[in-house]
């Protein structure tokens, strides 16, 4: 069990570790100096929440690993992280998009695990939980100020839900070590989030005036293991510094 | 709330107390209710601190500075870094407020009055520098993780508001 908590608590990080550094290509890129601070703030907390569960697996692993060395020495395969979470940074609604799919799973995802059995899950899940409010309710009035504003920005912002949509089941596909954790008391139980997401994609789909794309083609991998060819190019981004001269340090 | 409340043995209440945030240098941890516990047995201290935010970059020269600071008085020193229970501004001291204002932050509003300020809905947050009421918020987020950014509509000057964290 302990090495499930280990494997569980380690997924938990990589989505937020991706998705953190995808954010952080955006300093000083920000379509305004607003929105750029905003980006990489929500990037700095969830840096901030991975450092929380990558110190918690290597306290448990207990062999000399570090948070660094979970960070910055695994390969491709070795992250669990989802698909939506390593899509590239391409136009301001396309990462508003994928920013409000991630917070809409993220938050009930937390408030589900502040139920967790394990003590340092439910309180690093109480302390991200506040956190993650503030990067939903951000999200979401940008979809709703794009969705329902210029012709231009409708366009542009429901072409992003569509390109972001099949990215989506994955969120709710449970793997078997979910499965164990959420049986175990551990874990979260994802038809309850799901039921939550359901219910705020609708609410600001429909402010903004915006259309659910009939599913097709969902991808999946991620959680397993399988990327998309983008996360290569994030991990060669990430990892260059410890690759190149190992365990330097700033 | 008495969660708040920490006690912190006097003879290293003044340690403690030089050390601030660095990125708001007016604030001593101890008014930022970041100091959760303090042990002392004899020269050794173990202090337990918890972060503001998940990723306040802040947090970890504070351990290092409660360290030297506690070194410099002639005491050994541990800091654990520790999340539950979840930091809230509802810890800040009353002393701490007053010297934010001062500072030209203005202090967090209740959770309810903050939503509205922070979607632009009301006008709540006072300016720190001319008193007005009539601000506006610019952005959510602002200089660092725990603060959003205003304008005064009155004195014009730009000011920073610490949001309330529950």
């Amino acid at each position: 069990m302990q090495e499930k908590i280990q494997q569980y608590a380690l997924m938990l990080g990589d989505s937020p570790l991706i998705l953190g550094h995808r954010l952080s290509e955006l300093c000083g890129h920000g379509p305004s100096l607003e929105t750029d601070m905003a980006l990489t703030n929500i990037s700095l907390d969830l840096l901030g929440q991975v450092r929380h569960y990558f110190q918690y697996v290597a306290k448990l692993k207990g062999d000399g690993t570090t948070e660094d060395d979970l960070a910055f020495l695994r390969y491709e395969p070795d992250y669990h992280n989802l698909l939506l979470t390593e899509q590239p940074n391409t136009d301001f609604a396309f990462i508003i998009g994928r920013q409000f799919l991630f917070d809409a799973y993220h938050l009930p995802l937390l408030e589900q695990l502040m139920e967790s059995r394990d003590e340092q899950l439910a309180a690093i899940a109480t302390k991200s939980i506040k956190e993650v409010r503030y990067h939903l309710r951000f999200s979401s009035e940008w979809v709703k100020r794009l969705g329902a504003g210029t012709e231009e920005s409708h366009r542009r912002m429901q072409k992003a839900i569509n390109a972001l949509w099949h990215f989506t089941p994955e969120l709710f596909e449970e793997t078997e070590l979910e499965r164990a954790m959420k049986e175990a008391g551990f874990g979260a139980d994802l038809e309850k989030v799901k039921v939550q997401y359901d219910q705020t994609i609708q609410e600001v789909m429909q402010a903004a005036n915006l259309q659910l794309p009939a599913e097709t083609h969902p991808q999946f991998g991620g959680k397993k293991g399988i990327h998309s060819e983008q996360l290569g190019f994030i991990l060669a981004d990430l990892q260059y510094m410890q690759r190149a001269y190992p365990n330097m340090t700033w | 709330m008495t969660a708040g409340l920490v006690h912190i043995p006097m003879e290293v209440d003044a340690p403690l107390r030089s050390v601030s945030d660095p990125e708001i240098p007016v604030l001593s941890i101890l008014d930022m209710g970041v100091v959760r516990a303090v042990e002392l047995v004899g020269k050794q201290v173990h202090v337990k601190i918890t972060p503001t935010y998940s990723g306040c970059p802040a947090m970890d020269m504070i351990a290092a500075e409660i360290k030297m600071a506690l070194d410099m008085a002639g005491f050994n020193s541990e800091v654990e870094l520790v999340l539950s229970p979840a930091w809230t501004t509802d810890w800040l001291t009353p002393e701490g407020r007053r010297k934010l204002e001062e500072y030209g932050i203005a202090a967090p509003l209740e959770d309810s009055a903050d939503k509205l300020a922070l979607m632009g809905q009301s006008r709540m947050v006072e300016c720190p520098h001319c008193e007005s009421k009539n601000t506006r918020m610019v952005s959510q987020f602002g200089s660092t993780a725990c603060k959003a950014l205003f304008q005064c509509n009155d004195c014009l000057e730009p000011f920073d508001y610490f949001k309330c964290l529950k």
